[in-house]
């Protein structure tokens, strides 16, 4: 239990100090590492309080996948560079509105979190219960590929819709690009692409111009 | 000796919610750092559902922190898309110079 105690308060204190960095760092690159940190961290936390199978799927998809595309996107766009500190601008408007909207926001949140009572027994719940015996990617498969199959196959669907915006939002077209056409090499014919010409004698033909 | 509860775990996520929607509102710097602070928002999510989901001893809130991590994972790839068309039409994608409709 001790030990249980300071990890979740190291891992929490790095989660929180990273995501701080994360909003205040002037270099986006940075912002992008702070933001892998804490990916890192929270997946130790997943794995600490026992959902071992979910920690090492925010290992993979958000550091592996999600976070790297940050970080391709950031040096794609030569962004770092455009560093700009906080409350410089002349005609920031919108600085104080949102420094009055998140003060209200935290004060909600307290308001929220120290009236906050727990039910007495709130473990009443008699659905699908974890079971010790099984690990817990066991368990997870049991219910996700059962209960949560049509879900599960929505979640497919929403991952393809992605990948199919995400090309057409970024493909073009550029001139001057030879590509290969297969249709136009298949309905090639010799009909078409022989031509019989009348060569002068002693003068040659001049092709491909 | 302190022991962990859930009030833990839903002050960390309720800390980490406030900081991305700070990092929204304060921003002058770019758009991907929005994006960077909408994911921290749903990572704060993913901590409640998963917290809630051990100390009450039931699965479902671990799926639904697969299908979360499913749409975070989709947004992350659109917005990005989208950034990346806006800097090749307009040069810049500086959260002041995106004024376009004047919103």
């Amino acid at each position: 239990m001790l030990a249980h105690t300071i990890f979740f308060y190291f891992f929490s204190i790095i989660t929180v100090g990273s995501a701080l960095m994360v909003i205040a760092s002037k270099n986006t690159v940075h912002a992008v590492f702070f933001l892998i940190l804490d990916f890192i961290s929270v997946g130790c936390l997943f794995i600490m309080i026992g959902a071992e199978f979910l920690g090492m799927i925010m290992l993979i998809v958000y550091v592996g996948a999600v976070a790297v595309l940050f970080l391709f996107v950031v040096m794609m766009l030569n962004v770092a560079e455009q560093k700009q500190s906080w409350f410089r601008g002349l005609k920031s408007t919108h600085i104080p509105v949102g420094l009055i909207v998140s003060i209200i926001i935290l004060l909600e949140v307290l308001v929220v979190i120290g009236g906050w009572k727990y039910k007495a027994n709130f473990i009443s719940i008699d659905s699908i219960a974890i079971d010790s015996n099984f690990s817990n990617t066991h368990q997870l498969g049991s219910v996700l590929y059962t209960d949560y199959i049509y879900l599960f196959q929505i979640a497919g669907i929403i991952l393809l819709l992605s990948m199919v915006g995400a090309i057409v939002l970024t493909y073009r077209k550029r001139e001057g690009v030879k590509r290969q056409s297969y249709i136009n090499q298949i309905s090639r014919e010799s009909k078409t692409s022989i031509d019989i010409v009348e060569a002068e004698f002693n003068a040659g033909v001049k092709i491909d111009d | 000796m302190i022991s962990i509860e859930l009030g833990h775990y839903l002050a960390l996520g309720g800390v980490i919610f406030l900081l991305g929607v700070v990092g929204i509102f304060l921003n002058r710097k770019n758009v991907i750092v929005i994006l960077m602070s909408v994911e921290l928002i749903l990572l704060s999510v993913n901590i409640n559902l998963v917290a809630f989901s051990t100390y009450s001893n039931e699965i479902a809130g671990q799926i639904f922190t697969f299908f979360i991590l499913t749409v975070a994972a989709a947004e992350a790839a659109i917005g990005l898309a989208i950034i990346v068309s806006y800097y090749r039409n307009k040069g810049s994608i500086r959260v002041q110079d995106i004024n376009e409709m004047k919103g």
